[in-house]
C-alpha cells in the first residue's frame, strides 16, 4: 500500500521526524494553556483577594519547604460532601497569587483551602509540635523545629519584588515596608499594625506565638489562619460566575 | 581524549581502549588519539557511559525503592518522621518519586538509549567526551536536586520540585544529550531509523519542552536557592500537570516503550509484530497524550471546557495505549515457549501486561464522575504504582538482565534462577501493594461522601485515615518484597559482571530445563 510507504520520509530524514514530533505534541498543549491566559471567564471576578503580606509569604514559603502539598490539597471541589465537609468550593480568583499554586493532588491529610480561623493559634502550635497531642489518631509528622527557629526575613523585600516583576500587585511602599510589615503583624498590639491592615485589609495583626520573638510557626500560622478567608460568600454571587 | 577523563572512564573502558591506556601518565594532558569509528570493517560501540549508566541505575533504583519503603511505613506509624526536619514525610516524598522516576528511570533511558541508538544505526555514539559528560552531568543534577529536597530546596510542584539552579544545570545535559542521540541518528549506517529511535527522540525532546514550560522561574537572586515560577495559580495548574501527566507519558511511556521495541524482539528472537500498528500507535500516543494533562484537576477550578478536553483525550488515548500492548506481546507470536524458560523474556512480557492494565485503569480514572471518587485517595497512589512497579520497573529489570552480559562480554546471566526469585518476590509485592491501595483509596473515597439516613456526613476525616492504617502496613510489606527483589538483582548483576566469563559458560548453576 502506498500510503504506508509514505513514512519512510520520517524513517529515513531525522531532522523530519523530529520536526513531525514537535508539530504534533505542541498541538494540545497550545489548545489547552493558552486560552487561560486571555479568556476573560477564566478566572472570577472577586472582591477581597489580595497578596500575602510578608509574614503570610514567609509562611506559605516554609509551607512549601516541608512539603505540605504531598498531603494535603487547597482545593475543594464542587462536590456536594466537599462543600459540607470544607466550605465553599475554590475560586480560581483565590490562588490567582500564588506562585507556585498549591493545590495539592492527595489527601493523606483534610483539604486546607478553608483553614483560616478554623482552630486558634495555640491550637495550631501544639498541632505542629506534636500533632497526636490535639488529634490522638493523626498521622501527621510533628515539626517541633518551627516553634524553635527564629524566622529569617532578611531577603523578604527582593521576594516580594521577583513576586511583583511576575505580576503580584505589591506597591513600592509594601516592597519597601516588608520587614516592619512582617514585624508589626506577629507582635500585639504593635503601633505599625494599622497601617498593616490598610495595605493588606484584613490581614489578622497579633502576637501567633510566643511573645517577643517571631519563629517560622508564627509565620506559618499566620498563613494557616488566613488561608480561604479572604472571599465573602455572603456577597459573593454564584451565578454571575458560572463558566 | 584528555587522559585526566579518562582515569574514571578505565574501568568502564572496553579492552582495546584499556590497551592504548595502559603504561599511560594518568595526569599528564598528552592527548592520545581518539577511539576509532569502526574496527575491523564493524562499528566500534562506546559502551563505557553505558556501563556506567546502568550501575548507576542500580544503584539509585535500590535507594529509591529503601525511601519508598520508609515513607509507606511513615504513614502506617508517624513516629517513624523521628521530628527532623530532613527525616520527614514531606521532605522524603519528593526525594523518593525523583529517585525512582529521574535517578532510577533516566539512567535506564540513559543507558539503553546509548545501546539501542549504537545498534539499530550501526553506528559509534556521537563525540567522546559528550556521552560522558551526560551520563555523569545527569547523575550529578541527581546528587544536587536529592539533597537539595533534604534541606528544604524545593519548587513546590510535584515531579518538578529542583530548584532553578538544577533545573538550568539539567537543561545543559539534556541538550547535549538531545545533541549526541541526533547525531548519532544522523550518522547511522541503516537506511531506515528503527521504530525504537523513534520513541527515544519523541522523548527526548518532549521531555526538553516540558522541563522548560514548566521550570520558568526567576530567583530571588543569583545567591538563593529559592525562584518563584512566573505561572500562578490555575494557569500554574494547568501547565504543572501538562508537564506532570507528559513526564509519565513520555519519560516513564515514551522512553520505555523505546526500550520494550528493542529488547522483546531481541529477548524473544521474534521480528516486532506489526510495523504498520508501531507507526500508527507511535503518533497516536505522542499526540494524545499531551491532552491527558487536565484529568488530574476534574471538578476544580480549572474551566470545564478545559476538563472535558482533558478527559476526552485521556479516553482516547486507551487505544494508542494497548496498540503499543499488542505490538509488544504479539511479537511473542511462535515463541511463546520461551516464557517457560527465560525469566528475563517473562519479566520483559509481564511489564507490557501491567501496561496495558494500567493504561485501561488511566483512562477509566479519567472519566469524572470515577475521578470523583479516586482523587486525592490511594487509588491514585495504586495506579501510579501497577504502572511505575509492573511497567516500567519490570521493563527496565528485564533490559538490565539482558544489557549486563552484552556490556561486560560475558555469555549469560550468572543465575536465571536467582532471575526467578526476583520475578516472583517482586510479582508477590506488586499485587499486595496494588491490591492495598485500590481497597485503601476506593474505601477511603466511599467514606469521604458517606451520608447518614439523617443527611449528615457519616465519617470525620480523621476516622477515614485510621481506617487506612491495615492497608499502609499491606503496602509497605509488598513495597519491602519490590525491594528485596531488586537487591536479588543487584546480586545477580554484581556476580555476572565479576564471575570469569568461562566459568559462567560452564554453568556455576545450572540452567532452568523446560518443562517436559
Amino acid at each position: 500500500m502506498s500510503l504506508w510507504n509514505k513514512h519512510a520520509i520520517f524513517e529515513k530524514n531525522s531532522i523530519l521526524l523530529l520536526i513531525g514530533v514537535l508539530i504534533v505534541i505542541s498541538i494540545g498543549g497550545l489548545v489547552e494553556v493558552a486560552p487561560l491566559f486571555y479568556l476573560k471567564s477564566t478566572i472570577e471576578h472577586v472582591e477581597g483577594v489580595r497578596p500575602y503580606t510578608p509574614l503570610e509569604l514567609a509562611g506559605r514559603n516554609i509551607y512549601v519547604r516541608e512539603g505540605c502539598y504531598n498531603c494535603h490539597s487547597q482545593m475543594i471541589r464542587a462536590l456536594r460532601d466537599e462543600v459540607e465537609r470544607y466550605g465553599h468550593y475554590s475560586l480560581a480568583a483565590e490562588s490567582m497569587y500564588d506562585h507556585p499554586f498549591q493545590w495539592g493532588s492527595k489527601r493523606n491529610g483534610p483539604d486546607l483551602a478553608r483553614l483560616g480561623n478554623k482552630y486558634s493559634d495555640d491550637w495550631h502550635r501544639r498541632h505542629l509540635e506534636n500533632p497526636r497531642a490535639v488529634v490522638p489518631g493523626s498521622i501527621m509528622p510533628a515539626y517541633p523545629w518551627l516553634a524553635k527557629t527564629e524566622l529569617d526575613l532578611n531577603h523578604i523585600d527582593q521576594h516580594m519584588k521577583v513576586l511583583a516583576i511576575e505580576g503580584v500587585p505589591y506597591t513600592p511602599e509594601m516592597i519597601e515596608k516588608a520587614a516592619s510589615d512582617a514585624k508589626a503583624q506577629g507582635t500585639d498590639d504593635d503601633p505599625g499594625a494599622a497601617d498593616l491592615v490598610k495595605r493588606y485589609p484584613k490581614a489578622q495583626a497579633r502576637a501567633f506565638g510566643e511573645k517577643g520573638r517571631l519563629t517560622e510557626a508564627d509565620a506559618l500560622i499566620a498563613y494557616l489562619q488566613h488561608l480561604g478567608t479572604q472571599v465573602d460568600f455572603k456577597v459573593y454571587d454564584d451565578k454571575a460566575n458560572l463558566r | 581524549m584528555d587522559a585526566r577523563i579518562c582515569v574514571p572512564c578505565r574501568a568502564f573502558c572496553n579492552r582495546e581502549c584499556r590497551d592504548r591506556l595502559s603504561g599511560f601518565e594518568p595526569l599528564s594532558c598528552t592527548p592520545v588519539a581518539l577511539p576509532t569509528q569502526e574496527v575491523g570493517g564493524k562499528p566500534n560501540y562506546n559502551f563505557g557511559p553505558i556501563k556506567f549508566a546502568t550501575i548507576a541505575s542500580v544503584f539509585w533504583g535500590i535507594a529509591g525503592f529503601l525511601v519508598g519503603l520508609i515513607i509507606a511505613l511513615q504513614l502506617a506509624y508517624p513516629e517513624l518522621n523521628l521530628g527532623l526536619p530532613w527525616t520527614s514525610f514531606g521532605r522524603l516524598r519528593p526525594l523518593h518519586t525523583s529517585a525512582v522516576i529521574f535517578a532510577f528511570g533516566g539512567n535506564v533511558l540513559l543507558a539503553t538509549s546509548f545501546y539501542v541508538v549504537q545498534r539499530t544505526c550501526q553506528a559509534r555514539l556521537a563525540g567522546d567526551l559528550a556521552p560522558w559528560f551526560v551520563v555523569l552531568g545527569y547523575n550529578f543534577f541527581i546528587v544536587i536536586a536529592g539533597t537539595g529536597y533534604l534541606l528544604g530546596i524545593t519548587q513546590g510542584k510535584e515531579y518538578a520540585e529542583p530548584e532553578w539552579y538544577t533545573d538550568l544545570w539539567l537543561t545543559i545535559v539534556w541538550v547535549t544529550y538531545f545533541i549526541v542521540f541526533l547525531a548519532t541518528v544522523i550518522k547511522r549506517k541503516e537506511p531506515h531509523i528503527y521504530v525504537a529511535n523513534w520513541f527515544y527522540l519523541a522523548f527526548i525532546l518532549t521531555i526538553a519542552v516540558l522541563h522548560l514550560g514548566n521550570n520558568t522561574t526567576i530567583p530571588v537572586s543569583i545567591f538563593s536557592s529559592k525562584s518563584y515560577i512566573v505561572w500562578s495559580g490555575l494557569q500554574d495548574a494547568m501547565i504543572q500537570w501538562w508537564y506532570g501527566h507528559n513526564a509519565v507519558g513520555f519519560f516513564l511511556t515514551a522512553g520505555f516503550l523505546a526500550i520494550m521495541y528493542y529488547f522483546i524482539p531481541k529477548r524473544a528472537e521474534r521480528p516486532v509484530y506489526s510495523y504498520r500498528l508501531s507507526i500508527i500507535h507511535f503518533w497516536a500516543l505522542i499526540f494524545m497524550y499531551i491532552w491527558a494533562g487536565p484529568h488530574h484537576l476534574h471538578y476544580t477550578a480549572l474551566p470545564d471546557w478545559a476538563q472535558t478536553l482533558g478527559m476526552t483525550f485521556s479516553i482516547m488515548l486507551w487505544m494508542p495505549s494497548w496498540g503499543g500492548m499488542i505490538n509488544g506481546l504479539m511479537t511473542l507470536s511462535g515463541a511463546w515457549d520461551k516464557l517457560r524458560t527465560d525469566p528475563v523474556l517473562r519479566m520483559l512480557v509481564v511489564s507490557v501486561a501491567f501496561y496495558g492494565m494500567s493504561t485501561f485503569e488511566g483512562p477509566l480514572m479519567s472519566v469524572k464522575a470515577v475521578n470523583s471518587l479516586s482523587h486525592y485517595t490511594d487509588w491514585t497512589i495504586g495506579h501510579v504504582h501497577s504502572g511505575a512497579l509492573g511497567w516500567v520497573g519490570y521493563v527496565s529489570f528485564g533490559a538490565i538482565y539482558c544489557l549486563v552480559p552484552w556490556l561486560w562480554n560475558k555469555p549469560k546471566l550468572y543465575s536465571l534462577k536467582l532471575v526467578n526469585w526476583h520475578f516472583w518476590v517482586s510479582t508477590l509485592g506488586i499485587v499486595c501493594y496494588i491490591s492495598a491501595m485500590w481497597v485503601a483509596g476506593i474505601m477511603q473515597g466511599l467514606m469521604w461522601r458517606a451520608y447518614t439516613a439523617l443527611g449528615f456526613l457519616e465519617y470525620s476525616f480523621l476516622e477515614t485515615v485510621e481506617a487506612m492504617h491495615p492497608f499502609y502496613i499491606i503496602r509497605a510489606f509488598g513495597g519491602g518484597l519490590f525491594l528485596a527483589g531488586a537487591l536479588i538483582m543487584a546480586w545477580n548483576l554484581y556476580k555476572t559482571i565479576v564471575t570469569p566469563a568461562a566459568e559462567i559458560e560452564a554453568g556455576v548453576t545450572p540452567a532452568l530445563v523446560p518443562a517436559e
